[in-house]
């Protein structure tokens, strides 16, 4: 089995351990033979349709994901690493929160001895554990999951990422993932070495029993080819903007220099638990709608429609069969292609009530508002979360909130009018906030996971690009981010995240989406440029009460000299006049 | 703050603007002299006080302007200059006024001194007493001289002039020659001393920055106020004086503050009439002369004393033009686009020519006519047509405008 993952190498994977690229240069020789002998038409002799079927064969999932690792985010060894270190905490995460315990992570990269381009990515959580039947399937088999099925808000939603993670280092290092699960402290703790074999996407796997230091919890080991690096899109950027979007999670991660930081709790509430819903009859695509009759075990249309959709009520149900021109007696399964399409017509024709928003759960303004202080110090925060509204009939929920300036940047006026400067922070690499004289630090979420790459490519980016930011003080060049010291984080929640591809990195242009997006994104904008303009008025207020303070003294001096008062009762004058002055002059 | 600081210790070693040591400048004071310099202080004083106790009572001071254009002066024959009308306006202190506040309080100080030691100072030396002010320092002259003309403004609601607030105009005030004897004072014992100003030669005696403290001896019938100094030279060298029995003052243009108050003084004080003999055109008529008569629009505030009522146009006036032939001598120019817009301007905007017919006509018969003439044009006829002819033949009719 080990020696056979060499063959798995798809002739497009440009990063590989020299051993294993020597085998796939051996093997790039027979897929090409391969490839001309198949596709056929283009050279002179003829194929006939039996000498084709020949070739013609069934592609396991496993296989075609080898080929195409770049849709699942193992493009190259740097992103690799991240997309396991990503795909392993989302699956944590989405674990305790299910099991409604506050999550506690503990992510690890070391660098493996003797190479200079493998890392073992370690990590750790407090969870349910995994039940002993099921650690192979979910470790070592693709598109394996719970998440897929349900319309429900959580991280994960393929079952591909964290088989995949294990399927690319299965494939770069040879190494097995290595799984520990403990399900309660009564339960004995048990250790795994799952394989994923990529013909049949099943896995082969040991297990044992052993002691573990945890009560609870699941701790995956993966060994892959990699490469850290820190800054844009690193594992530490993409921990420490997890820390933002879930203040209720503690995590500890430990770096390959030996580093280690821990990202305490900014709160001690678990996000408020999500429903799975029906699917809601506006934005159904036709394919389903035929599925979901014949998969239906309801024997009239009335009751199919009642129970397999939210928000569809006996009048409702009536309303579409009328439109439909279907008896509502009608047996979902023998609803015929032709008349699949006329419900499905009268589906979208139908006034329903948006789907119930019960299933998405925002972060919350001031749970964002205690990330973002948490995590990054600025001198304004503001958030906000819009109401849920529906794309294609999902539910989501956009939130949106920035972080501007540095501390202390504005400065501060007492109830006595008195302006007073602040300490200046310095600021220093590592942190998000960017300079005055950069394009602004856009964080993207979906389902509280942040994204990393394709901004471009992004509905939140373009959603942020067309705000016009100059209503809001901030220049902006013509079709890029505006300019500012600023982060910007915006929060897609929904039951089911459109994403452009199944790495999870970017999210499609709904217009739905694209409207919530401005609207959130514009409410931060205006809560902005009060406060910048607020920060301008004080320092222009500052400066003038100095300017002010120049010349008041010689209006003492002027009156000494004329009235011949004494030097106390001239600075006594001024004193008065400069608090007269500022009393007078509001700020 | 930093700039408090500053002028505190600027304020312990302050230096004096106006060393009291250094004593009299300007000589021995006369009695009135006296007075009005102790009104001088005084009011200066009362400002100070006002704005002290605004500040004691809480209260933002202010200072209190007179309006200073053609839209706040009026003009009554009887009084027979420009009033400055009631508009005032009133300076807070403010973040726009401050600096301009402490500068002219910082220069009132000065002022102070200046009448209490009998000294006087320049624009342009008032403009660098102010480099030992620190921050309230002015960094050009133009600045300096507006403060002084806010000051000026402010105290002439007083009836103080510059003059009395010890800032000399830097600019010299004309010649006088003829049948007058000025009596000044030496400036250190404040003797009499007696200018004989038949007996100067070639030279004249020149009109001083300072005018107030001077007296007269004269029997002359008459001042003649010439424009110009080609003009003035002929009148003075061929002693027109002698046989005509008059003064001659060269104004060299528009008429200087001291050339203006020196000749009202000696109107004044000898009641004797002045002619003014300038160039034929809307610039002689209404900038020299009008200045003269009644002073200005925009300095209304010192006409009062700055003016000469009695005074009258002798010529050139557009009629003579007409009576001298001097279109048909060649010896016109045509008014040029400023000259139609001044002459317009007057007419239309400017109350002393609007409340005199007459010149309202001569205005309009000069823009009919459409050319100007100047005093010396009188020598296309010969070099001394002007004193053997004209002037003799208009001082005979007294056809003068008002």
């Amino acid at each position: 089995m080990v020696k056979g993952q060499g063959n798995l190498f798809g002739p497009d994977a440009e990063e590989e351990s020299e051993g294993a690229s020597k085998k796939r240069r051996a093997k790039k020789a027979t897929d090409g033979s391969d490839s001309t002998t198949s596709s056929g038409g283009s050279g002179g002799s003829r194929k006939t349709a039996e000498a084709m079927a020949k070739s013609q064969r069934e592609i396991s999932v496993s296989e075609f994901f080898t080929k195409n690792r770049h849709l699942l985010g193992f493009d190259n060894p740097r992103k690799a690493l991240l997309t396991a270190v990503k795909e392993a905490v989302d699956n944590s995460l989405d674990a305790c929160e299910e099991a409604g315990i506050l999550p506690d992570l503990l992510v690890e990269i070391r660098q493996m001895q003797g190479y200079d381009d493998r890392y073992t990515v370690i990590v750790q959580d407090n969870g349910p554990g995994i039940v002993k039947a099921q650690v192979p399937n979910i470790f070592g088999k693709l598109l394996y999951g719970s998440k897929f099925h349900r319309l429900k808000q959580s991280r994960g939603q393929q079952g591909i990422g964290i088989s995949a993670a294990g399927m690319y280092g299965q494939l770069t290092t040879g190494n097995p993932v290595r799984i520990t699960s403990r399900t309660g402290k009564r339960a004995k703790a048990h250790y795994f070495e799952v394989r994923l074999n990529t013909s049949k996407n099943k896995p082969e796997f040991t297990d044992e029993e052993r002691e573990s230091d945890f009560d609870h919890g699941t701790r995956v080991e993966i060994d892959m080819q990699a490469e850290y690096r820190r800054g844009m899109r690193s594992v530490d950027e993409y921990l420490k903007q997890t820390a933002v979007s879930n203040p209720h999670v503690r995590l500890t991660w430990n770096d390959p220099s030996g580093n280690s930081i821990v990202y305490e709790r900014g709160t001690d509430e678990l996000p408020q638990e999500t429903k799975e819903i029906k699917p809601h009859p506006h934005g159904i695509e036709l394919g389903l709608l035929i599925k979901m009759l014949s998969d239906s075990n309801e024997r009239t249309l009335h009751a199919f429609l009642q129970t397999e959709f939210s928000r569809v009520s006996a009048k409702v149900s009536h309303e579409i069969c009328d439109i439909a021109k279907l008896s509502t007696r009608a047996h979902p399964k023998r609803i015929a292609r032709a008349e699949a399409d006329r419900l499905h017509a009268a589906l979208g024709k139908v006034k329903i009530m948006a789907p119930p928003t019960n299933c998405i759960a925002p972060i919350g303004e001031a749970v964002l508002l205690a990330g973002l202080q948490k995590e990054i110090k600025a001198d304004f925060y503001t958030a906000s979360t819009r109401p849920p509204a529906v794309y294609r009939g999902n539910p989501f929920i956009i939130e949106a909130a920035l972080a501007y300036g540095r501390e202390g940047d504005t400065m501060e006026v007492t109830d006595e009018g008195k302006i007073l400067t602040r300490k200046k922070a310095a600021s220093h690499e590592t942190e998000l906030l960017g300079n005055a004289d950069e394009a602004i630090r856009l964080v993207r979420f979906a389902n509280r996971v942040p994204l990393q790459h394709q901004q471009s490519a992004c509905a939140i980016t373009k959603g942020v690009i067309s705000v016009a930011w100059k209503n809001y003080m901030l220049s902006q060049p013509k079709g890029a981010l505006p300019i500012g010291p600023m982060v910007l984080i915006v929060h897609i929640a929904s039951v089911w995240v459109p994403f452009t591809s199944e790495s999870k990195e970017a999210i499609a242009s709904y217009p739905e989406i694209l409207k919530e997006l401005k609207l959130a994104v514009q409410e931060c904008g205006r809560k902005l440029a009060t406060h910048i303009r607020k920060g301008k008025r004080i320092a222009t207020e500052y400066m003038k009460r100095d300017y002010i303070a120049t010349y008041l003294p010689h209006i003492g001096l002027g009156l000494q000299e004329i009235l011949g008062i004494s030097d106390e009762v001239r600075d006594k004058d001024v004193e008065i006049l400069t608090d007269v002055l500022e009393r007078t002059r509001k700020v | 703050m930093a700039a408090k600081k500053k002028a505190k210790k600027a304020a312990t070693k302050r230096a004096t603007d106006v060393d009291k040591r250094v004593g009299t400048v300007t000589g021995v004071r006369t009695k009135a002299q006296q007075d009005l310099d102790k009104k001088t202080v005084e009011v200066i004083t009362e400002e100070a006080k006002r704005v002290h106790d605004h500040i004691l009572q809480r209260k933002k001071p202010d200072l209190v302007f007179p309006v200073r254009s053609l839209g706040n002066v009026r003009y009554d024959k009887k009084v027979g200059y420009f009033e400055l009308g009631r508009g005032r306006k009133r300076r807070n202190l403010t973040f726009n006024s401050v600096k301009n506040f402490a500068q002219m309080l910082r220069m009132m100080a000065t002022s102070k001194t200046m009448v209490e030691i009998n000294d006087a100072a320049t624009k342009r030396e008032a403009y660098y007493n102010s480099k030992n002010w620190g921050d309230a320092k002015f960094k050009e002259q133009t600045e300096s001289d507006t403060v002084m003309d806010d000051i000026e403004a402010m105290f002439s609601l007083h009836g103080i002039t510059r003059e009395q607030l010890r800032f000399k105009p830097a600019e010299h005030g004309g010649s006088v020659a003829g049948n007058i004897v000025i009596i000044d004072r030496d400036l250190e014992t404040g003797d009499p001393e007696e200018i004989d100003c038949t007996r100067m030669g070639r030279s004249a005696w020149r009109i001083p920055a300072h005018v107030e403290h001077l007296d007269f001896r004269t029997d002359a019938d008459f001042v003649l106020a010439i424009e110009t100094n080609g003009t003035y030279e002929r009148l003075a060298t061929h002693k027109f004086w002698r046989e005509y029995n008059c003064i001659l003052i060269e104004m060299g243009g528009v008429p200087t503050r001291a050339c203006r108050r020196f000749i009202r003084l000696l109107a004044d004080k000898k009641k004797i009439p002045v002619y003014a003999f300038v160039d034929c055109d809307p610039y002689g008529i209404a900038n020299i002369y009008r200045s003269l008569k009644v002073g200005s629009g925009n300095a209304a505030h010192i006409n009062q004393f700055f003016c000469v009522p009695q005074a009258q146009f002798l010529g050139v006036t557009p009629q003579d033009i007409i009576d001298y032939q001097l279109r048909e001598k060649d010896a016109v120019h045509r008014l040029g686009e400023i000259d139609i817009k001044r002459a317009k301007d007057a007419l239309k905007n400017d109350p002393f020519f609007q409340s005199h017919k007459e010149w309202t006509k001569a205005i309009q018969l000069l823009l009919k006519m459409g050319v100007r003439a100047e005093q010396q044009a009188f020598a296309a006829y010969d070099l001394n047509f002007v004193i053997r002819e004209y002037l003799p033949e208009k001082l005979k009719k007294k056809s003068f405008l008002p």
